[in-house]
């Protein structure tokens, strides 16, 4: 909690330029096996560029490329992507009503709203800490990891059979690194459970792809008929404890249910 | 050539979909079961993203080298080791059973 005064602040007393900034930097270096991943599943280096710049959302952006790695069509890489992004759409109506930014701000913040910067914004109390935490955050994760999925993509060309590195196993972890800290309760296990068994009795019979849009077909039939008040699956991505650490993660705004 | 065009299709629905949060009514907001489904959806596909990645090959379900790396990235989950090392930790695991042959 900043709860601090309105006074100028120096920037590195501020909480949420601390949080911003550690959790840019382990993003950004995260930007590498983004790159050597995407490169190793047979983008070139423009079409691995072009996701980090302008699709600017890790976990579309792991998906997009997971799913024609696996074989998948176009199509379906598409769609697991912007399913996939659905909630970076939420993120953006939590900081519209935090920040109010106007006229171009605005559609410079819709690009950078992605889960670790709203996350820093919305473990601060102080509208200036969490402007602070948003934009440096979300400025400060653009910048590194479109460097580092360049050097990633680079050095992966030169890296022979990714396999051998084991960054395929790393993609593995690394999504379920993701899933992790939404696994609080019993109601995300059993989703988890049920999508994870879904997919597995999806994939002989439906094309590369498809098996995640099935899961996430069960997935919005369970919140659907579940709707009881939650607020998991809206963590960072990061930082499977940071939100605790951080924040104290907890139950104070239970007005929006949004950002816990 | 038709990748490039699923890639900037994408591109500009992950623009949208962030854009369009900055025009929704803040009330929608309060729509228990639209935040709900948000939340369920999210598990639902990392869950299933985890999976597809660990097991599928093709078509197939295969046990290879990706299981080591999701059972080691599992331990290193359980002993709260940071995103990073938890990724590592994947990695190694895979790179170091295909050095002893398998998968």
């Amino acid at each position: 909690m900043s709860g601090g005064p309105a006074v100028p602040l120096k920037l590195r007393d501020s909480p949420a330029f601390k949080i911003a900034l550690s959790l840019s930097i382990a993003t950004g270096l995260y930007g590498v096996s983004f790159g050597a991943l995407s490169v190793a599943s047979g983008f070139d280096f423009f079409q691995t560029m072009v996701l980090s710049l302008l699709l600017f959302s890790g976990g579309s952006q792991f998906a997009f490329i997971g799913v024609v790695a696996g074989g998948g069509s176009g199509v379906a890489a598409m769609t697991a992507s912007a399913l996939l992004g659905l909630r970076n759409g939420i993120y953006g109506m939590q900081i519209n009503a935090m920040l109010r930014p106007r006229g171009w701000r605005r559609y410079i913040s819709a690009h950078v709203t992605i889960d670790e910067s709203t996350a820093t914004a919305s473990g601060q109390s102080d509208p200036d800490e969490q402007r602070r935490g948003f934009w440096t955050a979300g400025i400060g994760i653009f910048i590194l990891w479109n460097i580092f999925t360049a050097i990633g993509a680079l050095a992966g060309d030169a890296m022979g059979d990714p396999k051998q590195w084991g960054l395929d196993g790393a993609a593995v972890a690394a999504f379920l690194a993701l899933l992790w800290p939404r696994l609080k309760g019993r109601e995300p296990w059993a989703i988890a459970a049920a999508c994870a068994l879904a997919t597995i009795l999806a994939v002989p019979f439906v094309p590369s792809g498809v098996p995640i849009l099935v899961a996430a077909l069960v997935a919005g039939v369970i919140g659907w008929f579940s709707h009881a008040r939650m607020d998991e699956g809206l963590e960072p991505d990061v930082d499977p404890y940071a939100e605790k650490r951080e924040h104290g993660h907890g139950h104070s705004r239970s007005g929006n249910g949004g950002d816990q | 050539m038709n990748l490039w065009l699923w890639i900037l299709i994408a591109c500009a629905l992950a623009y949208l979909t962030k854009l369009v949060g900055y025009f929704v009514p803040a009330k929608l907001l309060q729509s228990p079961r639209i935040m709900h489904i948000a939340g369920t959806m999210t598990i639902g596909l990392l869950a299933s993203l985890t999976v597809v990645n660990a097991l599928a090959s093709g078509q197939g379900l295969v046990l290879d080298a990706r299981i080591g790396a999701l059972a080691a990235a599992a331990v290193a989950l359980w002993l709260r080791a940071p995103f990073l090392v938890v990724v590592i930790s994947g990695a190694a695991a895979a790179a170091l059973l295909r050095l002893l042959g398998w998968g």
